[in-house]
């Protein structure tokens, strides 16, 4: 009994420090002061590789959700008669929901799941504790770098995703399905407006973009330094990444919504 | 090196590609810039009642949308409400004896304002024309629904 008691007393500290030091750890990241004259040649590698490579399966993804949510609305608008407002379901949908959560879980599977990778095998083959030993911090030279190019390309890699999934929506809409094109845009841009609904979904995708790249490079940092340690950081990364970033899309919707 | 500048090149576009999409949201799905303040003007028209008219909802001549309703305030003298809009430079309308209406998108949809353009009989007069700060004098209130059906029972009851 009282073994049993001593096994969740320890678990449950684990768990705390591990969530504390995570903390300090984004805390840390968030307060360092950037010296972008060193930080610029890192940067765009990083940048290059978080997001211009993940921009093809962002592209596509956008361009499919837009098609499949223009044919479910209209054929869903289509029973009250009201396919002119095709433009304005699409864009509200696109522009709050599935654009910022849809690419921070894409960006959470391509992304987030190999900045894991990379940095736990640098901690599994001794390249951070060497960085260390010649006197380079290895959080200023590996892991900010890629905190910070996450944060600046998963913005906007939602921005692209959401103007490639409204022009989506469009050629379904207006191009196969015979929406009248001046009434779909003029009915979105009525309806949607630009502090409300974009700026708002700018804000979701950043903090998702904080998130994400947060639990990858925490995940990475401190792995257990061996092959299984490392698979097990990078599934950890993509199942925690993704349910954080739905618990909090609802957490923020409701925040906006509510005008809290 | 030629690595390096690719990368640098891609680099470049995805930013770039980034504030292109921002752009197309702001002005092609929000329509922000539409109404930019160098090609119109304000001018305001006070009603009894305004139904659910909201900000941002379309001003129009003829079913044509001209601007939109850019502000909505309860004047605490006379309790009534001011809408301040935003219309179009370039389709002058005359001043003398315009008059705004609010009406109703459809039996359920959603209230616009509906402005009745007078006659321009002396245009060369020195204020032919409406202009920015000018207040709209002859305005129609908003049919509420309820208050017709209450007036339809009244009168069948009699």
């Amino acid at each position: 009994m009282l073994n049993r008691l001593a096994t969740l007393g320890q678990s449950s500290l684990n768990t705390l420090q591990k969530i504390g030091q995570s903390g300090l750890f984004l805390g840390g990241l968030i307060i360092r002061k950037p010296d972008f004259l060193k930080l610029w040649a890192d940067l765009r590698h990083q940048l290059y590789f978080c997001g211009v490579l993940s921009c093809l399966i962002i592209i596509v993804s956008g361009l499919f959700i837009g098609m499949v949510v223009g044919l479910q609305g209209y054929h869903t608008l289509e029973k009250f008669g009201a396919t002119t407002q095709l433009g304005q379901l699409l864009a509200l949908s696109i522009t709050r929901e599935l654009g910022p959560v849809i690419s921070a879980l894409l960006f959470a599977g391509r992304a987030g799941s190999a900045l894991t990778a990379e940095i736990g095998l640098m901690k599994a083959t001794e390249q951070l504790v060497s960085m260390d030993m010649m006197g380079v911090d290895p959080i200023a030279r590996v892991i900010y770098p890629r905190f910070l190019a996450g944060v600046i390309a998963l913005p906007l890699l939602a921005l692209i995703f959401s103007a490639v999934a409204i022009y989506g929506g469009y050629f379904i809409g207006v191009d196969w399905l015979g929406v009248d094109s001046g009434s779909f845009w003029s009915n979105m841009q009525v309806s949607v407006d630009f502090r409300a609904d974009v700026v708002s979904g700018i804000i979701k995708s950043i903090v998702f973009a904080i998130v994400v790249v947060w639990i990858a490079v925490y995940e990475g940092f401190y792995c257990t330094p061996t092959a299984e340690g490392i698979s097990q950081a990078t599934t950890k990364t993509v199942v925690h990444a993704s349910l954080a970033v739905l618990g909090l899309d609802f957490i923020l919707t409701a925040m906006m919504i509510g005008s809290w | 090196m030629a690595k390096q500048r690719w990368v640098d090149i891609s680099v470049g576009l995805f930013v770039l590609s980034g504030i292109l999409a921002l752009s197309v949201m702001a002005m092609k799905v929000s329509g922000v810039s539409r109404w930019s303040s160098n090609k119109s003007y304000h001018v305001t028209a006070e009603f009894a009642d305004i139904g659910s008219l909201k900000v941002r909802s379309p001003v129009t001549i003829a079913g044509v949308k001209i601007g939109e309703v850019t502000r909505i305030e309860l004047q605490s003298a006379d309790l009534n409400a001011k809408v301040t809009m935003l219309l179009r430079q370039d389709k002058p309308i005359p001043f003398q004896d315009t008059s705004a209406r609010i009406l109703t998108q459809g039996l359920l949809g959603s209230n616009y304002i509906s402005i009745v353009p007078g006659f321009d009989d002396d245009s060369k007069s020195a204020h032919a024309y409406l202009r920015d700060g000018d207040v709209i004098a002859r305005t129609q209130e908003a049919m509420i629904l309820e208050n017709l059906i209450g007036q339809l029972l009244f009168n069948i009851k009699k």
